[in-house]
């Protein structure tokens, strides 16, 4: 394997408010590979959220190099980010963030909308999303209609809808009951067998040992990186 | 990523917030239906005056006897007869620029056909009048020069002395009695309407000045000699008018005999200056309502601006996600931004609708006249969309230039 998936080295980034300069994020160096699922852990503060936010190409390292699939984005402009952000990577946030008033198929579409990707292609694919993950039953529904896990499944649909090569989760079960936490779980844990990367934010140790790989971060550098036997959500349900 | 996508997210946008975008569209409505039923009404007043000058004829100048001082006191215009009709044919037959001069003696009377009768004003007058007030004999013929001549029993008539002697049935070759004589109506004139004053110009009754003067003003002082109350004279298309002002008031004071200093013993009107200058404030008049009516518009593309804006922070999670998912800055700005136009171009539609039924409710209502015109709509339509375009677009270069991890934690 020539390079792997992810490649960062020496990342940084400094926050400036007013006179002063907070680093956030002070040289962090590690590679991932394709098909890992790692979990990045930190109390807050720790710099995890500002990596995840360099990892998903939303902000622009201070110093240091990203290489993502062996390009390297530190440096892209802002419409090639978001072209970044559209074909590679998919997020999944704490709050699901779901577009109110809209169905479940259409916000599993929207990425491709974004990727002009013609109609006649995006509906297809994004049915398939949802029947893969189990909510071919609510494709009409709005977010309201749905329970919190299923609002966070419809957010994991919009997230593989464009093949990315990378799965972002930010707190994904910040928002759930302890049980949807499991099953969500379960659910990236399948994917990740089927293939797809994923890198996990939590505080949460019960969550993170779902992961294959733990990282964690504190005071903006990682203190500890080490392999994990995943414990299988699939057999707590 | 296409326009139809966009424009579908911009209406979902739209629907979500009923209420909201209905106020926020009312601004428009009534700054696009406001504009419309304000330049209607402009342009109706304006037609209005545009109508009395055609029904005046164009290039009109009235000669009107001048004023007699007599022991210091100065009487008014028309207390003495000074002009005549010869000053008429001299103003025709000596300056280049007038087309035609018709002297007038105008008088009035009453008109009997058998048991009914009606009261009207008549003019003596000579065949050139219906050619100075461009006015068509519709039935029968105008006056024959012999009849001028020698005094002929015979009249035209207005519409209205028409109808309220005649009715339906035509008047063409009957005779009817004007102070007892008896005159034979030889035709009838097209319908003028009103003048200025608001009088009707056909209740009226043309004849022969010679018969005019020698046969039914009887006793009045104007039978005598060959005076005149007036000469209406028509400058032909083209010519200068003060110009031709000019040399008739210089032919006229040499007909007059007077002398250097002395004052003219006439006066020189231009009615068609006057109309005209009637027409411009009636211009600037819709042209001040225009832009009374384009403030309302002004106003309420500040009202879309201002919901754009509120909507944009609201809605700073959603572009957050947008963003996150692959929008680009500039399709950010275009969904904002179709958001704003659909807004203000719905509200156009409305507002159109609403101008047309206001304008028309006005003239159904109101009798004041209002004219629409196809131009006013279009512009009214094209100024909403402007005005969508100029004030939606602060908000959405605003919403376009947030930044992704910060739109995304936006509480």
């Amino acid at each position: 394997m020539s390079e792997p998936l992810i490649r960062v080295e020496g990342l940084t980034k400094d926050y400036v408010m007013g006179s002063n300069v907070v680093p956030a994020l002070r040289g962090v160096t590690l590679d991932i590979a394709a098909g890992e699922f790692v979990a990045v852990m930190g109390p807050s503060g720790s710099g995890k959220s500002t990596f995840m936010n360099l990892l998903g190409c939303l902000d622009h390292p201070s110093a240091g190099s990203y290489r993502l699939g062996g390009q390297e984005v530190s440096a892209l402009s802002g419409d090639e980010l978001a072209a970044v952000r559209n074909r590679k990577l998919g997020f999944v946030f704490q709050h699901f963030n779901l577009l109110a008033r809209t169905t479940a198929l259409d916000n599993v579409a929207l990425p491709l909308l974004y990727g002009n990707v013609p109609a006649a292609e995006r509906y297809p694919r994004a049915e398939r999303r949802l029947s893969q993950i189990g909510l071919a039953e609510r494709m009409d529904h709005h977010p309201s209609q749905l329970s919190g896990g299923q609002q966070q499944r419809v957010a994991i649909a919009r997230a593989l809808v464009n093949d990315p090569q990378l799965v972002l989760a930010d707190e994904p079960t910040g928002a759930l009951d302890s049980r949807t936490s499991v099953e969500i779980m379960a659910l990236l844990q399948q994917l990740n067998r089927e293939g797809i990367t994923i890198v996990l934010v939590t505080h949460e140790h019960d969550i993170a040992d779902f992961a294959g790989r733990i990282i964690s971060f504190r005071d903006g550098k990682v203190v500890e990186d080490r392999a994990n036997v995943a414990k299988y959500a699939a057999a707590e349900l | 990523m296409n326009f139809t996508a966009t424009l579908r997210i911009a209406l979902l946008a739209l629907r979500i917030n009923k209420l909201r975008s209905a106020l926020t569209m009312l601004g428009i409505i009534i700054g696009v239906a406001a504009v419309i039923v304000m330049i209607a009404v402009g342009n109706g007043a304006q037609a209005r005056v545009e109508d009395q000058i055609r029904s005046l004829g164009s290039n009109i100048i009235m000669v009107l006897s001048g004023s007699m001082t007599s022991g210091g006191a100065r009487g008014g215009s028309g207390s003495q007869p000074t002009i005549t009709e010869d000053d008429a044919y001299a103003l025709n037959r000596e300056i280049d620029e007038i087309q035609a001069a018709a002297p007038s003696l105008r008088g009035s009377g009453q008109v009997v056909l058998g048991n009914t009768n009606w009261s009207t004003v008549f003019y003596g007058t000579s065949p050139e009048y219906l050619q100075v007030r461009d006015w068509p004999v519709i039935e029968g013929r105008g006056f024959e020069q012999a009849e001028i001549n020698g005094a002929g029993k015979v009249a035209l008539i207005g519409q209205t002395v028409a109808l309220n002697l005649f009715g339906e049935t035509n008047p063409v070759d009957q005779v009817v009695r004007i102070n007892k004589v008896p005159l034979t109506i030889i035709g009838v004139l097209d319908r003028k309407g009103q003048n200025m004053m608001g009088q009707d110009q056909d209740d009226i009754v043309l004849m022969p000045i010679s018969t005019a003067r020698k046969r039914v003003l009887g006793s009045s002082r104007f039978a005598a000699g060959r005076n005149v109350g007036s000469i209406m004279v028509k400058v032909k298309d083209g010519a200068d008018m003060a110009a031709a002002e000019a040399r008739m008031r210089e032919l006229l004071r040499q007909r007059h005999r007077l002398q250097n200093g002395q004052d003219d013993d006439f006066y020189v009107r231009n009615l068609s200056e006057i109309l005209q200058a009637q027409e411009a404030s009636s211009k600037v008049m819709s042209l001040l309502l225009a832009a009374v009516a384009s403030v309302s518009l002004l106003v309420g593309g500040i009202g879309i601006m201002n919901i754009m804006l509120v909507s944009v922070t609201e809605r700073t999670r959603e572009i957050g996600l947008r963003m996150a998912v692959g929008a680009r800055a500039r399709d950010i700005l275009t969904q904002f931004l179709v958001e704003a136009v659909t807004l203000s171009l719905i509200g156009g539609a409305v507002g159109i609708l609403l101008g047309v039924g206001g304008a028309t409710a006005i003239a159904e209502f109101a009798g004041w006249r209002t004219e629409l015109s196809a131009s006013s709509i279009v512009l009214a339509a094209g100024f909403a969309g402007a005005i969508g375009v100029f004030f939606g677009y602060y908000p959405a270069r605003k919403a376009s230039r947030l930044l992704p991890i910060e739109a995304l934690r936006y509480e």
